[in-house]
């Protein structure tokens, strides 16, 4: 489901901009394994981990990451030329900090509950490694239209995590996924099982599991995740 | 006492790492050994310490619709706390670039040692994130210190307990593909779970000797 939802997106950016070469779209698909922002380069862990319980406000917090990541970057490789070095720090930051109060402050008009549920988290997309680390890394040494895809990239190889995560905790920890409810003995379904003849309900034997809804589980998924990947794509182990 | 509860509560119950999950990055980063680990932590609590304080200072009488001076001077209240995230972070860039000045006299090992990780503190979100509890949770300017100082401590703890774990790892077998990154994770999982057994402790209450 995340992954779906990913590439789509992925596949709109391609199919628009008849600039896209082989070396464009690797910045768009290396983050989303090999160079991995959470499992990989280890940034944006901070603001992730407590908004994973949920898959709404995952999505919405993972969309907010790639616009603030994506013109974050473009903007500051705009200024790159013209910014001095001394304050550059001041100024990347003032550009993260803009961007995120327009966010904040569209959440606030048109999606209050998901505002009020993401409270805090929303201001510390600015204090998120992600976004400063791309744009020291990157968008200091790059062409703006470059820079502004590796902030996509990287906003979503960080939003399809989230979402990954939040989809396992959500389904284990309360049975339902955004919202609707798949498995567990209660009756409210997506899906009636009963009148459809499956049976009585979908795996309605199963109890929620209370160690997924607190915030340690992320880590443990996350972790899990790491393992997975790296025992798939074996050039990523530790070797220290 | 009201100050030495929220002491307690900011280092302990509420620890920002292993409760909140902020100021993950540096936390997972910088834990490889205890010496840098200690280094790292003794810097958040002083820029926790300082930058609490003052953005109490700039969100009270800058921001604050009821009391901030522009709201005095035109007659009408101004609200400016859209301004907060700015200025907040504004402050914690200065702070952090006058910790880097300090460490980088008076210890240049520590300074070499933490290399990247020092000005990355600005985007520690243990920090940003202690201000802006510091608002939602209306603290008094006394509060506000003392909930600086115990979260920094909180900090401080975590980072250096579980830098300690991983020395001691380095010695484990663990699975080649968990190794390193992925069993800090876990490690930090159990330790969360830990903490969490402090969570529906009242220190009011204990130190009234209920």
């Amino acid at each position: 489901m995340a992954d779906t939802a990913v590439q789509e997106k992925d596949v709109a950016v391609k199919s628009s901009e008849p600039l896209f070469g082989k070396k464009e779209r690797a910045l768009i698909t290396d983050p989303l394994n090999d160079n991995n922002p959470v499992t990989v380069q280890v940034l944006g862990i901070c603001s992730a981990l407590a908004v994973t319980t949920l898959v709404v406000p995952s999505f919405v917090m993972a969309i907010a990451v790639v616009f603030v990541c994506a013109f974050a970057n473009l903007t500051v490789s705009l200024l790159r030329t013209s910014m001095p070095k001394q304050v550059r720090m001041i100024v990347q930051l003032v550009v993260i900090a803009f961007l995120v109060t327009v966010v904040e402050l569209v959440l606030k008009a048109f999606s209050f509950t998901v505002y009020k549920q993401l409270s805090v988290f929303i201001g510390l997309i600015i204090t998120n490694c992600i976004v400063m680390g791309r744009l020291e890394a990157f968008a200091m040494a790059n062409k703006p239209w470059r820079s502004f895809l590796d902030g996509i990239g990287n906003g979503l190889g960080y939003g399809g995590i989230l979402i990954i995560v939040a989809a396992i905790r959500e389904i284990f920890g309360k049975g339902t996924f955004a919202g609707y409810k798949l498995i567990g003995p209660t009756p409210e379904y997506l899906i009636d099982t009963v009148s459809a003849g499956w049976g009585s309900t979908l795996f309605g034997w199963y109890a929620n599991n209370g160690l997924m809804v607190l915030p340690a589980a992320a880590l443990f998924v996350i972790g899990i995740l790491i393992w997975i990947q790296r025992s798939w794509n074996t050039k990523l182990v530790d070797i220290s | 006492m009201e100050l030495v509860n929220i002491f307690i509560k900011a280092a302990f119950i509420e620890n920002m790492v292993l409760a909140y999950f902020l100021g993950m990055c540096s936390y997972l980063a910088v834990s490889k050994t205890v010496k840098t680990a200690v280094g790292l932590g003794a810097a958040v609590i002083f820029v926790l310490a300082i930058t609490m304080p003052i953005n109490w200072v700039i969100y009270t009488f800058l921001l604050e619709p009821s009391t901030n001076v522009l709201s005095g001077i035109v007659g009408t209240e101004m609200d400016l706390t859209f301004l907060r995230l700015i200025l907040f972070i504004a402050v914690i860039a200065a702070m952090v670039q006058l910790v880097e000045m300090i460490i980088e006299k008076f210890s240049p090992a520590l300074y070499t040692s933490l290399g990247i990780f020092l000005p990355l503190i600005t985007v520690n979100c243990a920090i940003l994130g202690g201000s802006l509890f510091m608002v939602s949770r209306e603290y008094a300017f006394g509060e506000s210190v003392a909930f600086g100082i115990g979260s920094g401590f909180g900090f401080f703890l975590a980072i250096v307990a579980i830098a300690a774990i991983r020395e001691k790892l380095r010695y484990s077998a663990v699975p080649p593909a968990l190794r390193g990154l992925g069993i800090a994770f876990i490690l930090t999982g159990l330790m969360g779970i830990a903490f969490m057994s402090l969570m529906g402790i009242d220190p009011a209450a204990l130190m009234a000797g209920k």
